[in-house]
């Protein structure tokens, strides 16, 4: 972990500035953040790989430790959906796990000290570590926390359509709060912001939540000497937030759907 | 912070890794627990059920128990109620056989009294004959009493 300060050719805000770019190919639109796409899906398989290998073995006798540990997870994530949704849907809970569990490992990324990845890189590489971009939280990218609640939203309006059928969705839309056609156009316009204010909401909670606590990472990190009690402190701060931004992301997407089902 | 073509990748690791959880992770890891669940239910209720089973046994035991005391002494009682029948039957009859033999002797008695009796009469009549006869051979006279002897040929 070298600080900024040993880096002479550095300022604190080109310091802070060059470990909040991604490492990107592309041009335009077609830029590809290949950090966040490579530590998300890393993070993903690790999740799956785990999971998939207890899957296989699940034994409803004595279970292993390992099985016990993903069970618990599993059967807390199911307590949760069974807690606020009620309809019949496979999809809901699986989801809500792999929305938890994943949301969580990239959360965790957070920890990892913020020059330790470009250090090891600059390492193996050669390369010099000014040259070097690498920003591992991926929900620190609001590709990767729009990229969820776009795949929640387009979830939510298609229960809503298959559930309350498309006139039973729009009226849902226009025909509330207030029961009379002339006030109509203003429900319609309160109900489509509430609408979209749900995606918008459940991504930069997580995106502003994490960007933030990088950034004090960030912060911290060009203390000099001082940055490790701080540092830890942080840290150990992160022990609430990781956990809590992943099972509140979770949730509102249990209870986001669970809205979409209900039919008035 | 900018949008940009990372996003549909991350929409399509989504899609993908939310489908391999519901097709191949969440059912078999449900349906162990499920399954655990169960067995833990029935196991439970199994161990209910041999307690009240158990409860239930030794309460018939005991109700057992006391049926066969109260039958013990009804057995007791029944068989003493006999005994007492028994010895009084007994008594009863031997009363009668005592009369019976009682009576019996009486009546050989009576008859050896009777015979003794008729022997002695006879004897007496013989006797009586005989002394007749001595006394009527010192005063019996032919020819005084011939005429007596002769009514009696005579009616011969």
């Amino acid at each position: 972990m070298s600080d900024a300060a040993a880096n002479a050719t550095l300022t604190s805000q080109e310091y802070i500035s060059h470990h909040l770019t991604n490492l990107t190919v592309g041009e335009g639109f077609w830029t590809w953040n290949l950090d966040t796409l490579g530590w998300s899906v890393f993070l993903g398989l690790v999740f799956l790989t785990i999971f998939r290998s207890v899957a296989k073995k699940a034994t409803a006798g004595v279970p292993g430790k390992l099985q016990c540990a993903v069970e618990l997870i599993v059967g807390f994530v199911d307590d949760s959906v069974k807690g606020t949704f009620h309809g019949k849907n496979a999809l809901i809970a699986p989801l809500a796990l792999t929305i938890f569990v994943w949301v969580l490992l990239m959360n965790a990324m957070d920890w990892v000290p913020v020059d330790l990845l470009p250090w090891v890189i600059s390492l193996v590489s050669g390369i010099d570590m000014a040259h070097i971009y690498m920003k591992p939280v991926p929900t620190t990218d609001p590709n990767m926390t729009f990229a969820l609640a776009g795949g929640v939203f387009f979830l939510i309006i298609f229960y809503s359509i298959k559930v309350k059928g498309f006139g039973g969705f729009m009226k849902e839309l226009y025909g509330q709060p207030f029961g009379h056609w002339s006030l109509y156009p203003i429900n319609f316009i309160l109900e489509i912001v509430t609408l979209l204010a749900r995606p918008l909401a459940l991504s930069l909670r997580l995106f502003g939540n994490l960007y933030a606590g990088e950034l004090i990472f960030l912060l911290i990190a060009t203390l000099g000497l001082y940055q490790l009690p701080v540092h830890f402190i942080w840290a150990a701060f992160h022990l609430l937030v990781i956990p809590l931004q992943a099972f509140i992301f979770m949730m509102l997407t249990i209870v986001y759907l669970s809205l979409a089902h209900e039919d008035h | 912070m900018n949008i940009n073509a990372t996003i549909i990748g991350e929409l399509i690791a989504f899609v993908v890794f939310v489908f391999f959880c519901m097709k191949f992770v969440w059912p078999p890891i449900m349906a162990a627990i499920e399954t655990r669940q169960a067995t833990i239910a029935d196991g439970l209720a199994a161990s209910d059920r041999a307690a009240k089973d158990l409860e239930l046994a030794q309460a018939k035991a005991t109700e057992q128990l006391k049926e066969a005391k109260a039958q013990a002494a009804s057995i007791v009682d029944a068989a003493k109620k006999r005994e007492a029948q028994i010895v009084e039957e007994a008594a009863g009859k031997a009363e009668a056989e005592k009369a019976k033999i009682l009576a019996a002797g009486h009546a050989e008695i009576e008859t050896e009294r009777n015979q003794a009796k008729e022997e002695l009469r006879q004897q007496v009549a013989v006797l009586a004959i005989a002394g007749a006869e001595k006394i009527l051979e010192r005063s019996i006279d032919a020819a005084a009493h011939s005429d007596i002897l002769d009514k009696l040929v005579a009616e011969l």
